[in-house]
């Protein structure tokens, strides 16, 4: 059985949605704030697997069960970088990135849609190779003395590449203000966490390149939050990077292509069900009083109409033109790309 | 005007652009105290600092993959990876990032990022030192190869290279670092890049080379016009990637013949797509088939048997004499 939690692991709320830990210092307006996010990655999922169906968009890889990723985006400021890959589109989005950004992008278009201001690079699919990005970032914010940190993500398949190992060896190195992240889901496809390490666990690591490292419940949101925060303040001090595995479960397919059923055991999804990190949230906020089931309700409705928004400003959106390519491998086009551009329009003509 | 070798050229380039730009910043393996293992480097550390001019790990991917981050935030990162021949542990990280990074966000994140390298043969170094690799590299999308052939070119090509947007491979070759002296201005200025040079004009032949090889096929010239009278023009490309079309293609139509000469391995290299221009712009004014000299298509030689490999004055000269037959 893949990623059942134990004693080591970091946790706020347990499955039940009870109070297990420390609370982290959050407003009632944030905590339904990040409820909101949850359930928007939830819908806008599920909404991408239907377009996805529909013949609407390419291959997409689901995020149901790792909602709690958007703790990695709710601790940190507006000048702090995050970079992730295809499993942190909710941080993405939290993070400040339009969901028009992803339809595009899924849709298989040029995006248009990111900016600057977001601070949080596209995504890309080399397995870890943003991971060094995220450090260039952090030593890049050091060398400027700015207060801000960086954040990479990665799946737990990405630990075994050597970009992710290089990662946590420059940030220790140099002291980097950033924290590394490890969505640990159980599965890489379909070979699990065992095949990629025979550690118990991914954050063992951190120690052997000098970086305090972290387990955390990752379908426990305000644990993810809590641990996040305190790694980011240590980086913004000065006081270098942190390693956090968040012990999480891929619920759905690895993506829209996939077909879990060939290689994962019923059992284990029956063990990671009940402790949907959406429900655990739910739980809380209604045991707390900070939520109602008709607000739960609205919101799920309000969350599914902002998608359809976005959805229909994908659907009027002009398709990408072939030409666009050529503006944007390099500033300015190359005599070569010059000529390829206008003998591809000369064809189409 | 100080009379420089390549290495003295490049460590003057360096020092320039410490000096007028903040975000420039030299990183890699032995390059802070040690000044690099050919000196490139030299006492840049002492002058400006660890923060600017640093040693990392010994990872050559993670010195690219961080200089990407260091370039998308805004900074000048102008990495070393020691010999070129080692940047196939860094190749993902130029061809899928450094290199996609325009595309995949629309235009908003660029890597204005220089690599730099030393490589070529002729020098008896271990396997993999010596590598001609610019061909990978041409292959590529997104990225710019450089190779001078003189101190003042590679002096004034860094220069372009660090003010270009976009990443740039910087190719140098091992033999050239000490073996020319020449006129430097020890100010800034830029050799365009995408820019070929003719080296020496001449109305009967061009010969296309670029790096070491230049010098052979500038040899080679010599030996053709003392021995046979003909007059042969020699074209420096020193951008590899994008090619220059325009000098070459007007070298060619003025002489009618053509040798192209690298000192990579054959198929698929840069004299093919040079030979590939020359047919698409310039085939009816070519009197012979165009010819290349290149290292045959093994792994470069072991030291002791390099000379057999590596283009020779001789075997240009041959090359030359048979394209120059009615």
């Amino acid at each position: 059985m893949q990623n059942q939690l134990d004693d080591r692991i970091i946790q706020v709320l347990n499955h039940e949605g009870e109070v297990a830990g420390e609370l982290p210092e959050l407003s009632d307006d944030e905590l339904r704030a990040m409820y909101r996010w949850m359930v928007f990655g939830r819908v806008f999922s599920d909404r991408m697997v239907a377009l996805q169906r529909q013949g609407r968009s390419n291959t997409f890889a689901p995020l149901t069960g790792q909602e709690a990723s958007v703790a990695l985006a709710t601790a940190l400021q507006p000048d702090d970088w995050f970079v992730g890959s295809y499993r942190e589109i909710l941080p993405i989005l939290a993070k400040g990135v339009p969901p028009l950004a992803m339809l595009e992008t899924y849709k298989g278009y040029i995006p248009t849609q990111y900016s600057r201001e977001a601070h949080t690079l596209p995504i890309q699919i080399v397995l870890a190779a943003q991971m060094p990005h995220a450090a260039g970032l952090a030593m890049a914010i050091k060398y400027e003395g700015k207060p801000h940190v960086a954040v990479g993500v990665c799946g737990d398949g990405a630990t075994s590449e050597g970009d992710f190992n290089e990662t946590l060896n420059f940030a220790g190195v140099f002291k980097a203000p950033l924290v590394v992240v490890v969505q640990n889901n159980g599965w890489a496809i379909s070979v699990p966490r065992r095949v990629q390490t025979a550690a118990s666990f991914i954050a063992d690591r951190g120690p052997g390149f000098g970086v305090p490292s972290f387990v955390v419940d990752g379908n426990d949101v305000l644990a993810v939050h809590k641990v996040m925060a305190d790694c980011v303040a240590r980086a913004r001090a000065g006081d270098g990077p942190s390693l956090v595995e968040m012990m999480t479960y891929r619920m759905g397919a690895h993506t829209t292509a996939d077909d879990p059923t060939k290689y994962r055991p019923e059992e284990e999804l029956a063990y990671w069900k009940p402790r949907d990190p959406l429900l655990r949230m739910r739980m809380y906020l209604l045991s707390k009083g900070l939520l109602s089931n008709t607000e739960d309700e609205q919101m799920h409705e309000a969350v599914a109409a902002e998608i359809q928004t976005a959805v229909s400003a994908l659907d009027a959106m002009p398709p990408t033109e072939p030409s666009r390519l050529f503006e944007l491998v390099y500033e300015t086009p190359t005599p070569q790309l010059v000529a390829q551009r206008a003998a591809l329009q000369d064809i189409g003509d | 005007m100080p009379k420089w070798t390549m290495v003295q050229a490049l460590n003057n380039a360096l020092e320039l652009e410490l000096e007028q730009d903040e975000r420039v910043l030299i990183f890699g393996e032995d390059v802070g105290l040690n000044g690099g293992v050919f000196r490139v480097t030299d006492g840049l550390q002492a002058k400006f600092g660890e923060r600017r001019v640093f040693d990392t790990p010994l990872a050559e991917s993670g010195i690219i993959g961080t200089a990407v981050g260091m370039a998308v935030y805004g900074l000048r990162p102008v990495p070393e990876i020691q010999f070129a021949g080692f940047s196939f542990v860094s190749f993902n990280q130029i061809a899928s990032q450094a290199t996609k990074m325009r595309l995949r966000s629309g235009g908003v994140f660029t890597v204005p990022l220089v690599i730099r390298a030393p490589f070529g043969g002729g020098v008896r170094t271990p396997e993999l030192h010596g590598d001609s690799v610019e061909a990978f590299y041409m292959h590529m999308q997104g990225i710019k190869v450089v190779i001078p052939s003189n101190p003042y070119d590679a002096k004034g090509l860094l220069h372009a290279a660090i003010a270009d947007p976009d990443p740039v491979l910087f190719l140098e070759h091992m033999k050239l670092y000490r073996s020319i002296r020449q006129d430097v201005p020890a100010e800034r200025y830029e050799v365009a890049l995408g820019k070929a040079a003719v080296a020496q004009e001449g109305s009967d032949i061009t010969v296309i080379s670029y790096g070491a090889m230049l010098h052979v096929a500038l040899q080679a010239a010599e030996l053709i016009a003392k021995e046979d009278g003909a007059s042969v023009e020699v074209v420096d490309l020193r951008t590899i990637s994008p090619l220059d079309e325009a000098t070459i293609a007007a070298s060619v139509s003025k002489t009618g013949r053509a040798v192209v000469v690298n000192e990579a391995p054959r198929a698929g290299g840069v004299a093919a797509e040079v030979i590939a221009v020359i047919n698409e712009q310039c085939l009816y004014s070519l009197l012979k088939p165009v010819a290349r000299v290149t290292c045959p298509d093994t792994p470069f030689p072991v030291p002791s048997i390099e000379d057999a490999f590596v283009p020779t004055a001789v075997r240009i000269a041959a090359a030359i004499r048979e394209t120059l037959k009615p």
